[in-house]
């Protein structure tokens, strides 16, 4: 069966989701990745070169809010889910590179 | 007391016939004898109802002005955010997650007054027409214990179909609401997209979710929809009153509309089970014996809904879901080398295999390559299905179709089998591409006594409208009052 | 080795942090220095159900800069998801703006040393929300602090037009003028509202051909002086390398190295093993904005005459030196505040000296702006022409001015009060000489006598009329009457 998407694409696809699959895992969803992407390639039936996306559902532009300072919810409401803190701060195991996208 | 309907109990309380408390305590009285095996619920919250039942009471005995939901026990699925007991979307990795803050139509709610019970089971992150998918929990369908409630807000239809609750707010993003309502043989709205705040509600796909009610009836549905309707300014996407007001949806719920003209779909409808072809078109006798006629229309872009939402609603997800990465809340791994490996592993760990394929379709179809192929495709066919519906509703008031092609399978049935399972969405998906409103209400049953939806969809803010043809159709036959034969004896 | 001629090519990319009170998507202040995740709501900290909502002053601050930037402003625009997992950015996603920013093609003028201005090329300036803070503390993990998360971020890319070092400081200092200018941004560096990444490469000419170096681009900028060296220091070390490797620029060769502030040097950073893929898409949580005429006229309203337009009319308008007028027009309160003046009457070179050289040193004593001072525009403008018109001297108007910026009182009570005013009146003085020179003989002898004493001689005189008259005697006037009387 012609592969639609192969298991380097898929491990590729697994890391930028930052998800960290086994073998067994990556071999499961590339067969079940690529039925998939192959179902879905049904919509080059439909010829839609005069076609606008359609993003927004909705015919609603300018949506704003003013300037103005709310309370924030606090340190400790802030930390109460973290899984790890160290004092005020969330706590992670030290980052060594630059991984900004910024 | 049980079979009072929301509205009813609503009455009984606020005229002072029946406690908020004695509602409650005979909720909870049935959760004991059948959430057991019934499984609606990741959590239950007795005590806190409780006092809220009291307080209620004891207001109403003060004869202080209460909300129009007041006393009523209600649920909500647990993709909705509470200030109380955990906000899990039914996944490992939100386990133990407590929201600082409660989804605004948990506010709503709150402020009718309405006493909320417990949080809905359903699919982990609403992804699944099951509730298989559930992380945490196993819920069956009420009708048949071997078969599954649908997804994904299969907590919120078992629990009001068993009567663990008088109402309950599910998600429909693909026919969440619906689906489960017509397997469990209750009422189930998608309203609108913003015409409900979607503020607080764990979002899959942001531009497809909406929260919408699940009742016995549609006045039911009416009385919540009233409640949770209207403008947020914390959600953009909610829909701003001026341009679209919000109706009192009981008040002329029950006058029929004159000349209904309802539109069908043959060639596409032909993909469900006899049976179900069947129930619809004795559903239309009765519509068409009310006064309405039935038109044929061509919507040729519908074989495409499932594929343009699978690549459109996984983009979303695969995004939506990138924050749950064990940093700031959520599972972490224990024992991480490195940060990288807290984002790889908790992520692994935690999400089950229905989320982690569908992140994955998701970010492949944005990923640089592919946007255009999939995703950019996936928008333009988006606005194909919608022109259909709008030169439909050119030609008549709403359209009806089945809600989906079978009714409740087998637990275990399509599990292994993702892209079936995605197959039997083919009816409430496009609504969803749309924008539009539908409703699944009970209409029939099948031979092996399991429930038939019927489902309705009108054009864009006219729930109004769609209610009252829904009303139409309840007031001439009795399935709506049919119980699970388990709840019954 | 070959002859070669190079020149080094630079763009860069800037962001600046938007001074509105609270954060682009939620009501949390934006603030620097404040207690760790103290500044944060469900919104910024990227909680389940969340969304974030648009603050229409970060919009049309973002509108102005690009006016002021010269660009088009296109009336629709939009929001975009930019992909990447960081633990400073809690969603995983920063809402910013892929391909229809709300401000493209425009330019801005920078000022040479030369005196002369070059124009930069301007691609783009979007809209965008800034992530927290990573701290490394010791030990074997990282701090994360959200405060900053959310706060609105003006991205602005220029054209690869800068040729120099001077070049790209020029650039960075206008454009830190002009934001302050507009009053949409501190841009103060070492809060973090600037930040810099110079993206630099070299052109080569040689023998045999032409060869562009790849190019580099450079973090972890925090001064001018950072900014200019980096550039002059990458320009020396593509230019070695190019010699020893013959490396050119090809696709994906590009390289991000770290500036170190201490050695003053560019450091490779640990190379990454494939290019970010941010997967940008349509922001389903926001709708677009859709501008209209009106609109976009009222922002333009707003809008104040930049900086170095202003300086510009300053040299040619009222004959100020470029210094000065640089000086003036620094800040826009003092810019403001020399306008106002001169439109009160105040002749330009004379408020210009009693502003730069008495204002500006008190408020930098004070650590204040003018407008804090308890002076009006129309009482220095009245102390201007009383030097002018004579009334008081050059000298004496420090004092006065001093005086006004303790007292509310105006210059003319205080110039009498303190016994400043110059009396210029030449019968009076007369008498005054006459005396002078009647008590002092041998002085007026020195003088007439001519020869060495002659000079000394003067200035006692002078001095002896400055002491009867308390030193409010007109000294020009004075010296006249003297010079006439001994002629």
């Amino acid at each position: 069966m012609a592969q639609k998407i192969d298991q380097k694409q898929v491990r590729k696809v697994a890391k930028l989701s930052r998800l960290d699959l086994s073998e067994d895992e990556v071999q499961e969803f590339t067969g079940q990745l690529g039925a998939i992407i192959e179902y879905v390639e049904k919509m080059n039936e439909l010829d839609t070169d005069n076609v606008e996306p359609l993003a927004h559902c909705l015919p609603v532009s300018n949506v704003f809010r003013e300037d103005s300072v709310r309370e924030s919810i606090g340190t400790d409401k802030a930390l109460a889910n973290a899984p790890d803190r160290d004092d005020s701060f969330f706590k992670v195991p030290k980052i060594l590179d630059d991984g900004s996208g910024a | 007391m049980e079979e009072l309907t929301a509205l009813e109990l609503k009455d009984e309380i606020s005229a002072g016939k029946i406690s908020s408390r004695e509602a409650t305590r005979a909720v909870f009285e049935r959760i004991k004898k059948f959430e057991p095996t019934i499984g609606a619920f990741i959590s239950t919250h007795e005590e806190r109802a409780l006092e809220s039942a009291a307080d209620i009471d004891r207001r109403i005995a003060a004869g202080e002005l209460v909300g129009p939901l007041a006393g009523v026990p209600v649920a909500v699925k647990d993709n909705m955010c509470t200030t109380f007991g955990a906000t899990t979307c039914a996944s490992k990795i939100l386990e133990n997650f407590h929201a600082p803050y409660n989804a605004t139509v948990v506010e709503k709610l709150l402020a009718a007054d309405a006493v909320i019970i417990g949080k809905a089971n359903m699919d982990e992150f609403a992804m699944g027409s099951s509730t298989e998918n559930s992380g945490l929990k196993k819920t069956v369908n009420p009708w048949d214990i071997s078969r599954v409630p649908g997804g994904s807000s299969g907590g919120a239809t078992a629990a009001v179909a068993a009567g663990l609750c008088f109402a309950a707010l599910g998600s429909d993003t693909g026919g969440s609401i619906r689906q489960p309502a017509s397997f469990c043989g209750v009422v189930g709205l998608k309203p609108t997209y913003g015409r409900v705040s979607r503020y607080g509600l764990v979002a899959y796909g942001s531009s497809l979710d909406q929260i919408g009610p699940v009742t016995r009836t549609v006045a039911d549905t009416a009385l919540l929809l009233n409640v949770i309707a209207g403008h947020d300014p914390a959600d953009s996407t909610s829909v701003d009153e001026t341009k679209a007001p919000v109706s009192d949806y009981l008040q002329n719920l029950d006058t029929p509309i004159d000349k209904l003209k309802i539109a069908i779909v043959p060639q596409f409808n032909a993909g469900a089970d006899e049976q179900i072809q069947k129930a619809l078109t004795e559903a239309l006798g009765i519509y068409e014996k009310l006064g309405a006629q039935i038109i044929e229309v061509e919507m040729p872009h519908l074989d495409y809904a499932i594929a343009a939402y699978y690549i459109i609603a996984t983009a979303e997800a695969s995004s939506n879901l990138a924050r749950y990465d064990g940093v700031h809340y959520g599972h972490r791994t224990e024992n991480p080398r490195d940060y990288i490996e807290v984002y790889t592993k908790s992520r692994a760990e935690a999400f089950g295999q229905e989320v982690k394929r569908r992140i994955m379709l998701g970010t492949y179809a944005l990923s640089s390559g592919y946007y255009d192929a999939y995703y950019l495709k996936a928008l333009k066919v988006r606005n194909l299905i919608r022109g259909d519906f709008i030169s439909a509703f050119e030609k008549c008031d709403c359209v009806m179709m089945p809600v989906a092609p079978t009714t409740a399978f087998k637990i275990g049935e399509k599990v292994n089998d993702p892209l079936q399972m995605y197959l039997s969405d083919i009816y409430t998906i496009s609504v969803n591409l749309a924008g539009i409103p539908g409703i699944s209400i009970p209409c029939g049953m099948d031979d092996k006594g399991l429930p038939i939806g019927l489902q309705i969809m009108a054009p864009a803010f006219a729930e109004e409208k769609l209610l009252r043809v829904a009303r139409m159709y309840e007031a001439q036959t009795q399935w709506h009052t049919k119980k699970p034969p388990m709840i019954d004896k | 080795m070959a002859d070669l001629e190079y020149k080094v090519i630079v763009g860069l990319e800037i962001h600046v942090q938007l001074c509105t009170k609270s954060k682009m998507f939620c009501g949390c202040a934006v603030e620097f220095g404040a207690e760790p995740n103290s500044r944060v709501c469900p919104v910024c900290l990227g909680m389940p159900g969340v969304l974030p909502v648009m603050n229409k002053k970060a919009f049309e601050y973002a509108v102005m800069v690009g006016l002021a930037l010269n660009c088009r402003i296109p009336m629709f625009t939009k929001w975009d998801r930019k992909s990447y997992y960081y633990p400073d950015l809690p969603k995983n996603y920063q809402i910013s703006q892929y391909d229809l920013p709300l401000s493209e093609n425009g330019y801005i003028e920078i000022p040479l040393e030369s005196g002369q201005t070059k124009r930069i090329g301007i691609i783009r300036a979007h809209l965008e929300e800034d992530a927290g803070k990573n701290l490394h503390a010791t030990g074997n993990f990282s701090q994360v602090d959200l405060n900053r998360t959310g706060t609105p971020l003006l991205e602005i890319v220029t054209e690869p037009d800068m040729n120099s070092g001077a070049e790209v400081r020029a650039l960075a200092v206008e454009l830190q003028r002009m934001v302050r200018f507009l009053g949409v941004s501190e841009a103060d560096m070492q809060k973090g509202h600037m930040r810099f990444e110079p993206n630099i490469n070299l052109i080569i000419t040689r023998g045999d051909g032409e060869f562009r170096t790849p190019i580099t681009e450079v973090k972890n900028l925090n001064s001018f002086r950072a900014l200019e060296r980096s550039v002059n220091y990458e320009e020396a070390r593509q230019l070695d390398e190019f010699i020893e490797t013959g490396k050119v620029m090809e696709m994906g060769n590009k390289t991000t190295r770290g500036w170190d502030d201490e050695k003053e040097v560019t450091v490779l950073q640990r190379e990454k093993e494939e290019a970010h893929d941010y997967r940008y898409f349509p922001e389903p949580d926001l709708v677009p904005v859709e501008l209209t005429s009106q609109w976009l006229e009222e922002i333009q309203s707003r809008l104040c005459e930049l900086p170095l337009k202003k300086q510009m009319r300053y040299v040619s308008e009222y004959g100020l030196s470029d210094y000065d007028a640089g000086v003036l027009t620094a800040e826009r309160s003092t810019a403001d505040f020399f306008d106002r003046t001169v439109k009160a009457g105040g002749e330009p070179k004379r408020v210009c000296n009693l502003l730069t050289q008495t204002g500006l040193k008190i408020t930098k004593e004070k650590n204040c702006s003018i407008d804090d001072l308890p002076v009006t525009p129309k009482s220095l403008a009245i102390l201007a022409t009383m030097v002018e018109d004579d009334t008081v001297s050059a000298g004496s108007a420090t004092t006065i001015f001093e005086a006004m910026t303790q007292t509310e009182k105006e210059p003319q009570v205080l110039a009498e009060e303190l016994n400043l005013i110059q009396k210029s009146d030449a019968g009076e003085l007369e008498q005054i000489v006459d005396s002078v020179l009647a008590e002092n003989p041998q002085a007026v002898e020195d003088v007439t006598g001519g020869g060495k004493k002659e000079k000394k001689a003067r200035g006692f005189l002078l001095g002896q009329v400055m002491q009867k008259t308390k030193g409010q005697a007109n000294p020009k006037v004075v010296s006249e009457i003297l010079a006439k009387k001994l002629s």
